[in-house]
């Protein structure tokens, strides 16, 4: 009997010891996999640029063109970002094009009110326009999470409120920054502009890096800490994640107020660049967001998705725009085109996942 | 069954073969269906009737095989084609729209039209003269979700008949239905068969194919074991050619209570608006102590678990865990107090399906795993291994989505999230629904093993032989109230059935 327990004692280490392999194989496995499709979707890429480069004369694959392509797009991958963990839990966030709005006429309202100077300056008015972002996500969640209302409606009702109260703030006109100096370099200067312009690069443009910061960090936050798992655990089933003894309404409610957080972010460096709160910059731009998540793969029905994929749907759609500029395509077209590419990207991650599960 | 020439099968499946990545789902099944017949297919969960239920019904394309319709040989390339050949399917979750009318429900997809309008009135004639024929009532006018489980299967069977099926799939037909229910189901199934259409008859609920089915195919492994007259088929045999090997007593001795143990979940004058109402519930249970809730369906076991877990609020009432109160009733506050609510439906309410078994298992104690809000990946893979092993959870790796695994397995993935915390009461809610004979063994066997560690359970039942053979006292309550408590060997099958229906005993 004793040797029998031992023979099953030792079974059990021994299946413990092949889980483990195991586990260790689906991992790799699935790293190849991802590996296959990052340089499949690189090649691809190559071939792509190739052919625009030579139909734009080499006006494409310059680092300063490409420079410029990632500081259009900081602002909708900055949304993105908040955008994606709203979309995770299966909800939707239509009011951050007018949160960019309504922070950035409040904190250009406020630097020109305040006795501060320099980076002062620039930190106070970041921690207003937050303050007023992180709110206004706040008042979205409160019905969502109490009274289960829909967030396309609250978030919608919230869009229009915003935008008023931003018209009105400013008078209807853009909020003039009196002094911009403080502003000046996050919304328009260059990092290592000395070193990287002798080699042809204008250097990193500020705001890109603000991105990339913001990118890596909340990339982390979604993957890597326990309020990650649960956005994603929410959005995969709510009432088992519920029962799971997760604070549902909590969770919910930081979701919406990370997302306006990140659109008073946008706000900032939109209002440093332009050294201006305007209440129309942001108009589009929800849908815009909305559009890179999707094209990054990210499901609108909740449980799935990735801040570095939203990224890579934000950099597509803004070099997509930009090649279409460079070959002089005129506006209307590009709407066009832009939105069969969203289809097309959203139909192709679908037939691919159908392709995957038979 | 009579010594009758055997007619030529209505439907025959011919080596079916079907692979998921990873996993050989069937692995050449073959089985027959006459017309007229009822053909029961049995096999522990994961033993492929249900993939191959689903080849049937276009739901999956069969990797290899034949299915022949009237000796021919036919393609069944999606769900619409499978309608066209007269297979109809009712799945274990019904498929009713459930705020579209009865009417409407009935005739989905092939409402009477006049013109470019719908034809109203024709609408209400046709559905009505389906029930008729079927000589069920069912108000036509409600909402599908008013109505009962055995209604809405009732609609579902009607569904399948006015869309010309000849041979209807039934996936556990009788897993939520009270004894009465199953009765009338019976009688419409033999009155259908008379008429020549033929039943594939799935079931976890052995000791009633004798009564249902003219033969039974037990599958084992994606393979067929054997197909034999039910008559001829002797329950233990079955159960023996479903596990592979023979199962000798069903349950676990229970290790007696110690009357000095302390009382470790203590529920005072509990009371609940939220589903069915709950009125003034009060039991006690002890350390190693397992307490069975009994009853029919709708007497409020499922409600007064789920206001002690803190799934719903209660209205009134008290609750002690190891005889401090529960303030602050959510599922948070409740495990925080040393509760762990093992739910009925795993699916819906136990596990996020689209996760790993890591994240599910590591789901309700995460803060466990992690350091400043960081989860610690190493460790809850090293806990979760552990768990696979413990459990013999059948999953490639932790890594496999929930969504994957079979019933048994799944819910065994339910059990691992709450073995990780010590609670000190278990409240199990129908923990072995839809689940094959082995893996009920394994749990019942987990519980007698938390028995021993000191915990209190509480169990709702559906099954009597369940709940009597794994209760060392069991409530009986209806209609929202504790009707009468039995301990031990008063406890009998009579005694809790009468107590169940207000009988006098």
């Amino acid at each position: 009997m004793s040797v029998n327990d031992a023979a099953r004692a030792g079974d059990a280490t021994q299946a413990k010891a092949t889980l483990e392999a195991d586990a260790r194989g689906a991992r790799s496995r699935q790293n190849r996999a991802l590996l296959l499709r990052v340089i499949g979707a690189l090649a691809l890429l190559a071939v792509v640029v190739a052919v625009v480069d030579a139909l734009s004369h080499g006006a494409f694959l310059t680092a300063g063109n490409l420079t410029n392509v990632l500081r259009q797009i900081t602002y909708n991958a900055i949304l993105g970002i908040g955008q994606t963990f709203v979309i995770i839990t299966a909800g939707i966030d239509l009011s951050v094009g007018s949160l960019i709005e309504l922070t950035g006429v409040v904190m250009a309202t406020f630097a020109n009110n305040v006795p501060f100077h320099g980076p002062l300056l620039l930190g106070v008015t970041l921690l207003v326009g937050l303050a007023v972002g992180c709110f206004a996500g706040f008042v979205n969640a409160v019905p969502v999470v109490r009274l289960n209302l829909p967030p396309f409606i609250t978030t919608l009702a919230m869009m229009l409120m915003a935008r008023g109260l931003a018209f009105k703030l400013a008078h209807g006109q853009p909020v003039t920054l009196t002094d911009s100096t403080a502003f000046d370099a996050t919304g328009t200067g260059f990092l290592f502009a000395p070193l990287l312009r002798p080699l042809g690069f204008p250097g990193i443009p500020v705001p890109v890096l603000w991105m990339i910061v913001l990118v890596v960090v909340f990339a982390v936050v979604l993957t890597r800490t326990r309020f990650g798992r649960y956005v994603f655990a929410i959005g995969g089933n709510e009432e088992a994640a519920r029962l799971a003894g997760i604070n549902v309404a909590r969770v919910k409610t930081l979701v919406y107020v990370i997302s306006g957080g990140c659109a008073a972010v946008a706000g900032l460096l939109l209002m440093a660049r332009f050294g201006s709160g305007s209440p129309n910059t942001g108009i589009g731009s929800e849908l815009q967001s909305i559009a890179a998540v999707v094209v990054g793969g990210t499901s609108l029905m909740g449980g799935r998705g990735s801040v570095v994929a939203t990224f890579f749907g934000a950099l597509l759609i803004g070099l997509l725009n930009n090649v279409m500029n460079l070959l002089n395509i005129e506006s209307y077209t590009q709407d066009i085109v832009l939105g069969a590419v969203i289809l097309v990207a959203v139909v192709v991650d679908e037939l691919r996942k159908r392709y995957l599960r038979t | 069954m009579s010594g009758a020439v055997a007619p030529a099968p209505f439907l025959r499946m011919n080596g079916i073969v079907k692979t998921f990545p990873g996993v050989k789902a069937l692995d050449g099944v073959s089985f027959d269906v006459r017309a007229g017949e009822v053909h029961a297919l049995v096999g522990e969960n994961g033993a492929g009737k249900s993939t191959l239920m689903k080849v049937l019904a276009g739901a999956y394309r069969a990797d290899g095989g034949t299915v022949e319709i009237d000796e021919r040989v036919v393609t069944i390339d999606g769900p619409k084609a499978a309608e066209a050949l007269g297979i109809g399917m009712i799945y274990q979750e019904f498929n009713l729209v459930p705020d579209l009318r009865v009417v409407d429900n009935l005739l989905l997809g092939h409402e009477p039209v006049r013109g470019v309008f719908l034809d109203r009135s024709g609408a209400v004639a046709r559905a009505s003269a389906i029930l008729a024929e079927l000589g069920v009532s069912v108000p036509l006018d409600l909402p599908a979700r008013r109505l009962t489980v055995a209604q809405q299967q009732m609609v579902e069977i009607a569904k399948s008949l006015a869309r010309k099926a000849r041979i209807i799939v039934m996936d556990e037909p009788t897993a939520a239905l009270t004894e009465r229910e199953i009765d009338a189901l019976f009688a419409l199934i033999q009155k259908l068969r008379a008429q020549g259409v033929a039943f594939v008859y799935i079931s976890h609920r052995l000791e009633e194919l004798p009564r249902i089915s003219d033969r039974i195919t037990v599958i084992r492994d994606g393979r067929t074991i054997e197909t034999r007259p039910t008559a001829a088929l002797p329950q233990h045999e079955m159960v023996a050619m479903m596990v592979g090997r023979s199962l000798a007593t069903h349950f676990p001795k229970l290790p007696p209570v110690d009357e000095h143990a302390p009382v470790v979940l203590s529920v005072r004058g509990l009371c609940a608006q939220t589903g069915v109402a709950v009125h003034d519930v009060t039991f006690d249970v002890r350390a190693g102590e397992i307490v069975g809730l009994a009853g029919l369906v709708g007497a409020g076991r499922t409600d007064v678990v789920r206001a002690v877990a803190g799934a719903d609020v209660p209205s009134a009432g008290d609750v002690f865990v190891q005889g401090r109160r529960v303030v602050a009733y959510s599922p948070h506050d409740a495990i925080g107090a040393g509760i762990a609510f093992i739910t009925e439906d795993r699916k819906g309410q136990g596990l996020v399906l689209g996760m790993n078994v890591r994240e599910n298992t590591t789901l309700a104690h995460l803060g466990r795993f992690a350091r400043h809000g960081f989860v610690d990946r190493t460790k809850e893979e090293a806990t979760t291994t552990d768990e696979i092993a413990e459990l013999r959870i059948r999953t490639p790796s932790s890594e496999q989505l929930v969504r994957n695994l079979s019933g048994g397995n799944q819910q065994k993935v339910v059990l691992a999230k709450w073995l990780i915390g010590d609670a000190a009461v278990y409240l199990f809610d129908e923990p072995t629904r839809g689940i094959d004979i082995g893996a009920k063994a394994e749990i019942y066997a987990l519980m007698v093993g938390l028995l021993g560690r000191g915990k209190g359970i509480v169990m709702v039942s559906s099954e009597l032989p369940e709940v009597l053979g794994m209760s060392h006292r069991v409530l009986v309550m209806r209609q929202g109230r504790l009707a009468a408590e039995f301990a031990g060997t008063e406890a009998t099958p009579e005694r809790v059935i009468a107590a169940a229906a207000g009988l006098a005993a």
